[in-house]
């Protein structure tokens, strides 16, 4: 490959980062503490195949089915695994309901804890130090950054994760949904309406976007 | 994604659009590590959150502005250090290892695979 050279001594670089993974990672190889096969089939598992889709076909089976949601508030661990999403970190999630009265939102003020088997990886912002911060100490504030506007009868609260403990926001049903079955419903899902820091969308807002 | 119009005039939020949340392949590598060694038992989880805590609270301290952008630069050192605690490695063996990858990427041609053991080959 005729790549002529802007490094000066013709050869690769890698950068200071890459080179501190690759570093640990032939290492950690080498003293059969992983094996090369399984980490690229994990990495391939968090970048493409878990995300935020495996949390909304869960907020649209309780939307749909009385008896998972009942399930759900009283086991998200258990009512999740149903679905086939479980964690590897041993995690329990929690599912925290939207109500007229409640609106849920999560935070880790810690570091980052979240419910990866559901909502994938997170966002650059949840682990921000002013989203990690202000979640807590002005929730509706940060809720109309996200142009969120709730009515003032509705609370706002802010749950706070753990290593132990992860949450799931489960969002209101949009209005003008009935009758509609758990695949529509689950594309009204957002991840931020499973973290809070959104609703799920009107069923106008996905026309108009598809 | 709702609400992603509000959220540009917050600088200090930042914020991916619902897509990849690695910003390089090393983000991804260095976060499956983890994973995978706290599967084989290497650590348990709430001590990989208490070590990524503690490294991200040291950062801070020594001026990282912590927006989000650093925090698999966190990660990794985080990760470093819970594996020299717990003996599977240690800070030297690191850093000799990493000068080797770093002679095989300069001894390697531009868009040749790059792989250790190849500085020693010419």
């Amino acid at each position: 490959m005729a790549h002529d050279g802007h490094h000066d001594d013709g050869g690769s670089a890698l950068d200071e980062m890459t080179l501190r993974v690759r570093a640990l990672e032939s290492l950690l190889v080498e003293k059969g503490y992983v094996d090369p096969p399984a980490l690229d089939l994990l990495i391939e598992t968090y970048e493409k195949k878990v995300g935020p889709r495996n949390g909304a076909r869960v907020v649209a089976r309780a939307w749909s089915d009385p008896d998972y949601k009942a399930r759900l508030l009283a086991d998200g661990t258990a009512a999740i695994a149903e679905l086939g999403y479980s964690g590897r970190q041993g995690e329990h999630i929690k599912v925290v309901e939207n109500t007229g009265q409640t609106h849920n939102m999560v935070v880790c003020t810690l570091c980052s804890c979240y419910p990866w088997p559901v909502l994938g990886l997170p966002p650059v912002w949840y682990k921000s130090a002013p989203y990690r911060s202000r979640a807590v100490a002005d929730p509706r504030g940060v809720l109309a950054e996200f142009g969120v506007t709730l009515p003032p009868e509705t609370a706002v609260r802010v749950w706070d994760s753990t290593a132990e403990m992860r949450y799931l926001v489960l969002p209101l049903r949009p209005a003008g949904t009935e009758g509609w079955d758990e695949d529509r419903l689950a594309d009204l899902v957002t991840r931020d309406s499973m973290i809070g820091t959104g609703l799920a969308l009107a069923p106008a807002e996905v026309e108009a976007g598809a | 994604m709702s609400g992603g119009a509000a959220l540009d005039a917050v600088p200090s939020i930042p914020r991916d659009d619902d897509g990849p949340v690695f910003s390089a392949p090393w983000e991804a590598q260095a976060f499956a590590l983890a994973v995978e060694l706290h599967a084989k038992g290497v650590f348990t989880w709430p001590e990989w959150a208490e070590a990524l805590g503690a490294e991200i609270a040291r950062a801070r301290a020594a001026g990282d502005p912590d927006t989000g952008e650093t925090y698999y630069h966190h990660w990794l050192a985080a990760l470093e250090r819970l594996v020299a605690e717990k003996g599977v490695t240690s800070k030297a063996e690191l850093g000799d290892r990493k000068d080797a990858w770093d002679r095989a990427a300069r001894a390697t041609p531009h868009g040749e695979p790059i792989r250790l053991g190849r500085e020693l080959e010419t």
